[in-house]
């Protein structure tokens, strides 16, 4: 028992002992760390395999290419491959020509002299390396126009963090500081639809768009999500502990009430501005379903979308989709590890109370 | 105005910008409080967030009956007969509740289904495994903030990379099955298998998730203060003791928000199955949003059902929050 006390209550490393509720401790924390991180790595990985090697079983965990040889007398290189002559030497022959299964080699130093091996006895000559053709090749292809893809979904999340943290911080500033009649209703009515999810009104907010003509437009997706309940609510609670008198003070002093909410309050109300503007990033770039049923052609597609829409489609093969997955989490990822502290302690102290 | 103009000389071009911008609306907002007066400007700052509100939820929550008491495959609520509660008799019309064949709307059932079991366990998984892993960061480790970004890390990934990483890595030649094999075992099909491909699923959602859930609960583990459990030892406590009758205690606001967060938000799966698996093999990953989102938007177009289906599963999602508010009143009283 005390065991299982020291592992969930003790504090430990001030004797500088390593007890056994540390192993356990640091044994699922790397086990963690190698579960959360390893289906990343082994997405990236796979994503320097070349067409041929990705359908490789047992697959192998770093790409492998086959050497190839340039040699006299052929237009194309030759590949590689290592085999065992009858007097034991084992030599590297590239392979001139395959006829059933039997592989003529030739030397590349004496390209006129062939010989004949058959293919189990040939082993390819392979090295590590990380080639960047499916990335290539995967922006190139006519239906999975990254770059078009990559500027909607940036705009998307800029233009719609924006127009969130103005408006939501706007409104919370007004349902905090203010007495007026209908506030209470107001703030009732959008604390009782903080729990309603776009799946809920796909249909109607479907015919709003189309009334608005805002169907297949960035704006009908940057639009809708703006005023969202929880970032009002989030601000809200944090403006409330922002001492009234300073505002007094302020008013005294002839400042606008403009002024009071741009340079008093957006100021002190910061850290709970970085939460929302977190979250607002994080839905916007990832949101599929809203964009899915509302975007109609390839030029207006988000990343998501686009990379879904990319993959139902059964003629694109494997190396293409991994390529362009690890495009799509790249951006996500590089702000993550720039400001990741922020984030984890931004979201643990101020958010979802 | 003493807080309007900082006198520090080195100004960045994002100063300039956002004092250009405060200003313009200076002027606009200056002469509106002007004609309305300092008390009402209340008003003008909750419009612009109000409307978009008002129009793009509000107004769509009330259309969405609308559409549950109308019929046709027309878009237009104007042109669309009025059927009474036909729609949701037929969501409803079963022989029995418990067989989904017996169901006039057998998808629906399907859907209903899979995603309760969805819940159930995705649920439990989730807390368990968050609160395990919130307890052990919570310990005096090294690289505390490493391993909560390591934890916290897929939080940020989209659902659609999320699937497609694990598709890549289920699939028949993939990562684990190659694992399998080297261990001279069968390979598993576990896409095309209707239990595994609804483990998966699971699984995949709380690898994706749990670091949300995590950092709440670190927060709230912290919040405990540390004299307790220095009380407890006194009183010679066992370890198991001090975790239930002080840690799961003080913790118990804290993980009620995350039960009903992680409730809310499973109800509504289905963003990773659509894409790991559409639904299938046959309907084993068919969820109630993927319902709603095939008979509203492809095939046949039927929105009255659709909508009708969307309301209940808003009732699902209220009741879910009002226990949490009846729990939550009980607990501060």
């Amino acid at each position: 028992m005390s065991a299982v006390k020291t592992f969930l209550t003790r504090k430990n490393g001030r004797d500088g002992k390593l007890h056994i509720t540390d192993i356990l401790t640091y044994t699922y924390l790397i086990v963690g760390t190698f579960v959360m991180f390893g289906p990343v790595l082994w997405l990236v990985l796979s994503s320097f395999k070349s067409s041929g090697e990705i359908n490789t079983f047992p697959p192998r965990l770093l790409p492998y290419t086959q050497e190839t040889v340039v040699v006299d007398g052929y237009d194309e290189p030759l590949p590689l491959y290592r085999t065992t002559l009858d007097d034991g030497r084992v030599v590297e022959l590239a392979q001139r020509r395959r006829i059933g299964l039997e592989s003529q080699l030739i030397d590349p130093a004496n390209p006129d002299e062939v010989i004949k091996v058959r293919i189990e006895n040939r082993e390819p000559v392979e090295s590590v390396k990380f080639s960047l053709d499916n990335f290539r090749e995967g922006i190139e292809q006519p239906n999975f126009k990254f770059w078009t893809f990559l500027k909607n979904s940036v705009l998307v999340t800029v233009v719609a963090t924006i127009l969130t943290l103005f408006i939501n911080s706007m409104a919370a500033f007004a349902l905090s500081k203010y007495k007026f009649t209908g506030r209470d209703f107001i703030f009732l009515i959008m604390i009782s639809t903080l729990m309603i999810p776009v799946s809920v009104v796909l249909v109607p907010i479907y015919t709003v768009i189309l009334k608005v003509g805002w169907f297949d437009s960035l704006w009908g997706i940057i639009i809708p999500g703006a005023a969202t309940p929880t970032g009002v609510f989030l601000l809200r609670q944090y403006m409330l502990t922002i001492p009234d008198e300073l505002l007094d003070s302020a008013r005294m002093d002839g400042a606008s009430e403009w002024r009071i909410y741009s340079q008093i309050i957006l100021p002190l109300a910061k850290p709970a501005l970085a939460v929302l503007a977190i979250f607002s990033v994080m839905w916007r770039w990832n949101d599929f379903l809203w964009p899915f049923v509302a975007l109609k052609s390839s030029d207006n597609f988000t990343l998501q979308v686009g990379l879904q829409t990319f993959q139902s489609d059964l003629t694109i093969q494997w190396h293409l989709i991994l390529a362009m997955t690890v495009l799509t989490l790249l951006p996500i990822t590089i702000v993550f590890a720039v400001l990741q502290k922020y984030i984890t302690t931004g979201i643990a102290t101020t958010g979802m109370k | 105005m003493a807080v309007s103009k900082s006198t520090a000389p080195p100004r960045s071009i994002l100063t300039v910008l956002s004092d250009a911008f405060t200003g313009i609306f200076d002027v606009v907002f200056g002469s509106i409080q002007k004609i309305i007066g300092d008390k009402n400007m209340a008003y003008i700052f909750v419009l612009p967030n109000l409307l978009i509100f008002s129009v793009f939820i509000l107004l769509p929550f009330f259309l969405n009956f609308g559409y549950a008491f109308t019929g046709s495959d027309n878009f237009l609520l104007a042109d669309r007969p009025f059927v009474g509660t036909d729609n949701f008799a037929q969501l409803f019309d079963c022989e029995s509740f418990l067989e989904p064949n017996s169901c006039r709307e057998d998808l629906f059932w399907r859907g209903v289904f899979n995603t309760a079991g969805y819940v159930f366990f995705q649920v439990g998984w989730m807390v368990g495994i968050s609160l395990l892993t919130a307890v052990i960061l919570n310990r005096d480790i090294r690289g505390r903030g490493f391993f909560r970004s390591v934890f916290f890390y897929p939080v940020l990934l989209s659902p659609i990379v999320v699937a497609l990483m694990w598709k890549w890595i289920l699939q028949e030649n993939g990562l684990i099955n190659g694992v399998l094999e080297t261990l001279t075992l069968d390979r598993i099909r576990f896409l095309t298998t209707a239990s595994w491909a609804r483990f998966w699923v699971i699984a995949i959602s709380v690898w994706a998730y749990m670091g949300f859930y995590t950092l709440i609960l670190l927060a709230g583990l912290q919040g405990i203060p540390a004299q307790l459990y220095e009380a407890a030892e006194i009183d010679g406590a066992t370890g198991w003791q001090a975790f239930r009758r002080i840690t799961l205690p003080l913790l118990s606001p804290t993980m009620l928000v995350v039960v009903v967060l992680a409730l809310i938000r499973a109800v509504q799966v289905f963003d990773i199955a659509f894409a790991f698996t559409r639904g299938g093999p046959g309907t084993a990953t068919f969820t109630m949003v993927q319902f709603i989102y095939e008979i509203g938007f492809s095939g046949d177009r039927r929105q009255g059902i659709a909508a009708a289906a969307s309301i209940a599963m808003a009732v699902v999602l209220i009741i879910a929050t009002l226990i949490q508010l009846r729990v939550n009143r009980e607990d501060e009283s």
